[in-house]
C-alpha cells in the first residue's frame, strides 16, 4: 500500500495577510488540497450597519493596507449609485489618477519585493537587491512615486483621508501635482525598463484553460467602471454581478470562495485577466513594450502575470502623466445629495482584480446592509485548481521544494489575504 | 549571512488581526529600506521574507489585535521570545476597528457573516496587545507614521530610549499653519483629544480629525464633547467619530459609552 505523504506550508510568505496550504498525496494522487486562509474574522460588513454612509470609505480602507483605494473607491461608487450622484469629468479624472497611484505602488511592490525573488532563488527583495542592486533600487523609486501620488491626492499612502462620497474633501493645488511630472516622466522610462527586465526572467511554461473575468469599458482601460466580461463570452452590467456569482463557505478557510452560481466553476481575476480582456485599451507605450518583449494575448500562463503587472504599471504612468499635465483645480470638490432609503452597488478593478460592494442605506444616511467581495476570495478556488494541475509535475521533488514551488504559484496571484475575511452572508456549504 | 550577522540585532515582525498596513509601512520606507536591512537581521517578517530565523528576537514589532483563543496563546510565546516588544498601530495598541464588536453581539456578527459560524474560532472581543502581555513601546496610528517607526529603530540601534510625541494633533496643526477648522468653521474635530504623529493631515484637507492616533496623554474628552454638544452637534454624530479605529482606547470607550448609555463587553484578556 502506498503511504500517504503530507506537505504543509504553515504560513505563506511574501503575501499580504496570513494563509497556509495543506496537501495530502497518496502516491501520485492528490487526496486533499486546501489553501487555508486563517486570518481572523474582522466582521466589517456586520459593524458597518448603523454607521453614517460618509464614513464608509474611511472604514473599508482598513480592510487592506495595501489596496485601500480599491475599497474606498468601490464604496463611494456604490454610495453614489444609491444616491443618484453623478460626478463631473474633473472628479472622475482625479479618481483615475488615484487608481494609477495605487496600481503603481501595489504592483511595483509585488513585482520587485515579493515575486521577483522567486525567479532567482532569493528569499526576499532585500536579498535580491544584493544581486540586482540597480533593478531593485529602481523598483523602490517607482514604488515611492505611487506612494507620493497617493500622499498628495489622498493625504497619505496607507488609508488615505481625502476620498469622499461625491468627490474629495479638498482638490489639490496645481503646483502640488505638477511637481510630480518630472519624476513620472523618468518613471515611465524606468517602468518600461523594469518590464524588459522581468520579461527576461526564466518564466515556467504553463497554460491553463482559464475563465478570466474583468471589467471592460468602451473608452478606457478599466479601473473604476465597466461591464463585467469574461474570456468565455460573459458580458453583463456590473449590477448583475450577484445574479451570476456567489460566495460559499468552506470549512478550511475563514475566507469565502466565489464561484459561478450555476456551474459552481471557479474563475480568474487580476492583471492577467484585465490585460487579456483589454489589451487594445492599454496605453501606446504599454502596447509597444508588450510587442517588444513578445507578450501576446491570449495569455494563459499564470507565471506571466508578473509581465501583465509591469505592463499595467507602464500604462498607469502614461495615464497619470496625461492627467497631471492637464490638471486644473476645480470647485466644488464634491457633489452632495439628499439622503434617502436606497440601495447601490459597484465594481472596480483593485490591483489584484475585480472587487464588488453593495450597500443599503436609510433616510438618515445610515448603512443598513453591506456586502463586500474582494478579489482574493474570487481567486481562491482558482488558486487551488491551479495547484491541482501543477502538483503532478512536482511530485518527484522533496517536500520542502514542493511546498516552495506551490507558494510560487500562489504568489502569481499576489493574494491579499487580509482582504479575504469579511464577507456577508454565504449560504451554501458543500462540506 | 555576513560575518557581522551575529552582532546585528534580530528584528521580528508578527501579525495578529489587522490589515497589514502598519508592517507595510516598513516596506514603504523606500529610501531607507535597504539601509535598515543592512543594520538589523530581519529574522522573521513573513510579508517580506521567506527566511525564518528562530527566536529569541531583540526587537519585535507586533501588528494587530487579539481576537482568537489561539492568538491569546501565540502572543504569550512571542513575548517570551522578545527582548523589546513594540506594538505598531491602532489594532495592536487599542484593539483596532475590529473592537467595534465589543459593543455588538458577537454571535449575531458571526451569523451575519458566515453560513457556518461553527467553523469559525473567534473571541467576543478585540483587545490590545498590552491587555495580554507587557509592552515596552507603543507606536500609535492607523496606520503608523513610518518616520516614527524608523526613529524608534534608529534609537534602539543607538542604544537610546525612543522619544514619542506626548502632545496633541493641535500642535501639529499649528506647526503646519492650518487654520483651526473647529474654531473657524464649527467642524467637529477630535484633534484636541488625539495624539500627534500623523502630521495633522485631515484639517489640512478640510476635514475634522477622526483620531487615527488614539487619545493624547492628557485628553479631556468630556470637556471637548460638552463643548461640541453646546454647539448643537448631537451625540448621534459624535459617537461614530469617537468610536472607530481606536474605539476601545479607555478615553474614547468611556466617553462614547456615556453618550449612548451602552457599555462594551468586559475585556477577555488573560
Amino acid at each position: 500500500m502506498t503511504p500517504s505523504r503530507t506537505i504543509q506550508v504553515n504560513a505563506l510568505t511574501r503575501v499580504e495577510g496570513e494563509g497556509g496550504l495543506h496537501i495530502r498525496l497518496k502516491g501520485n494522487v492528490i487526496e486533499d488540497l486546501q489553501l487555508a486562509i486563517y486570518e481572523p474574522p474582522r466582521f466589517f460588513e456586520a459593524f458597518l450597519r448603523g454607521r453614517p454612509l460618509n464614513e464608509v470609505p474611511d472604514v473599508v480602507a482598513r480592510i487592506c493596507g495595501i489596496c485601500p483605494i480599491a475599497y474606498q473607491m468601490t464604496a463611494v461608487h456604490a454610495m453614489e449609485n444609491a444616491l443618484s450622484i453623478t460626478v463631473p469629468h474633473e472628479i472622475r479624472q482625479l479618481r483615475r489618477l488615484l487608481y494609477c497611484g495605487e496600481w503603481i505602488e501595489s504592483h511595483v511592490l509585488h513585482v520587485h519585493l515579493l515575486h521577483a525573488p522567486d525567479y532567482f532563488g532569493c528569499t526576499s527583495g532585500i536579498q535580491l537587491a544584493e544581486r540586482f542592486p540597480q533593478e531593485v533600487t529602481r523598483g523602490l523609486r517607482l514604488k515611492k512615486h505611487g506612494n507620493e501620488l497617493l500622499e498628495i491626492l489622498g493625504g497619505r499612502a496607507i488609508h488615505p483621508i481625502n476620498v469622499a462620497v461625491g468627490g474629495f474633501y479638498r482638490v489639490p493645488r496645481r503646483e502640488e501635482l505638477a511637481r510630480l511630472i518630472p519624476d513620472f516622466q523618468w518613471g515611465l522610462e524606468a517602468a518600461v525598463a523594469a518590464t524588459r527586465w522581468v520579461a527576461a526572467f526564466p518564466i515556467p511554461e504553463m497554460s491553463r484553460p482559464y475563465d478570466m473575468v474583468a471589467l471592460v469599458h468602451p473608452d478606457e482601460y478599466p479601473m473604476n467602471e465597466g461591464n463585467i466580461c469574461s474570456t468565455t463570452g460573459l458580458n453583463l452590467p456590473f449590477d448583475e454581478y450577484e445574479n451570476v456569482f456567489e460566495e460559499e463557505q468552506v470549512q478550511h478557510s475563514t475566507a469565502l470562495h466565489s464561484v459561478y452560481k450555476q456551474t459552481r466553476a471557479c474563475y480568474h481575476v487580476g492583471p492577467l485577466a484585465r490585460v487579456n480582456l483589454n489589451f487594445d485599451m492599454l496605453s501606446p507605450m504599454a502596447q509597444q513594450v508588450a510587442a517588444e518583449v513578445g507578450f501576446t494575448v491570449p495569455c494563459n500562463n499564470p507565471f506571466q502575470s508578473i509581465i501583465a503587472r509591469c505592463l499595467e504599471v507602464v500604462h498607469a504612468y502614461e495615464e497619470a502623466l496625461d492627467i497631471l499635465q492637464n490638471y486644473r483645480p476645480f470647485a466644488p470638490a464634491r457633489q452632495n445629495a439628499a439622503y434617502q432609503k436606497a440601495e447601490g452597488c459597484a465594481a472596480t478593478e483593485a490591483p489584484r482584480g475585480l472587487i464588488y460592494h453593495r450597500y443599503q442605506v436609510d433616510e438618515q444616511g445610515k448603512v443598513t446592509f453591506a456586502k463586500i467581495v474582494p478579489p482574493t476570495s474570487q481567486n481562491q478556488r482558482q488558486m487551488e485548481d491551479d495547484l491541482r494541475e501543477y502538483l503532478p509535475r512536482l511530485i518527484h521533488l522533496a517536500d520542502a521544494q514542493v511546498a516552495s514551488e506551490c507558494e510560487r504559484l500562489i504568489r502569481c496571484y499576489d493574494p491579499c489575504i487580509s482582504c479575504s475575511t469579511h464577507f456577508l452572508k454565504l449560504t451554501v456549504d458543500r462540506g | 549571512m555576513s560575518h557581522l550577522a551575529e552582532s546585528k540585532l534580530k528584528l521580528a515582525v508578527f501579525k495578529f488581526a489587522s490589515c497589514d498596513g502598519c508592517q507595510l509601512s516598513l516596506l514603504d520606507c523606500e529610501d531607507e529600506l535597504l539601509t535598515v536591512a543592512g543594520l538589523v537581521e530581519i529574522a522573521y517578517f513573513l510579508e517580506a521574507s521567506s527566511t525564518i530565523v528562530k527566536g529569541p528576537y531583540d526587537i519585535t514589532l507586533v501588528e494587530g489585535s487579539i481576537t482568537t483563543p489561539h492568538d491569546q496563546q501565540r502572543i504569550q510565546e512571542i513575548r517570551r521570545q522578545s527582548k523589546i516588544l513594540i506594538t505598531i498601530g491602532a489594532c495592536a495598541t487599542s484593539g483596532g476597528i475590529q473592537a467595534l464588536r465589543n459593543w455588538g453581539d458577537h454571535q449575531e456578527f458571526l451569523k451575519a457573516v458566515y453560513a457556518r459560524p461553527d467553523y469559525i474560532s473567534s473571541l467576543a472581543s478585540s483587545t490590545a496587545i498590552a491587555d495580554h502581555v507587557k509592552v515596552e513601546y507603543e507606536l500609535r496610528g492607523c496606520p503608523i507614521n513610518r518616520h516614527q517607526l524608523l526613529d524608534v529603530i534608529r534609537s534602539l540601534l543607538a542604544g537610546s530610549k525612543p522619544r514619542l510625541p506626548a502632545y496633541g494633533v493641535c500642535v501639529e496643526c499649528k506647526l503646519r499653519g492650518t487654520v483651526c477648522i473647529a474654531v473657524a468653521r464649527g467642524v467637529p474635530c477630535l484633534g484636541p483629544l488625539t495624539q500627534a504623529g500623523c502630521g495633522a493631515i485631515c484639517p489640512a484637507y478640510d476635514r475634522g480629525c477622526y483620531t487615527c492616533f488614539g487619545p493624547a496623554y492628557q485628553a479631556n474628552a468630556r470637556s471637548l464633547i460638552q463643548h461640541y454638544r453646546s454647539q448643537g452637534i448631537t451625540g448621534d454624530s459624535l459617537i461614530p467619530l469617537l468610536r472607530n479605529y481606536n474605539a476601545h482606547a479607555p478615553e474614547f470607550r468611556d466617553i462614547s459609552s456615556r453618550l449612548d448609555g451602552k457599555f462594551p463587553l468586559p475585556m477577555t484578556g488573560t
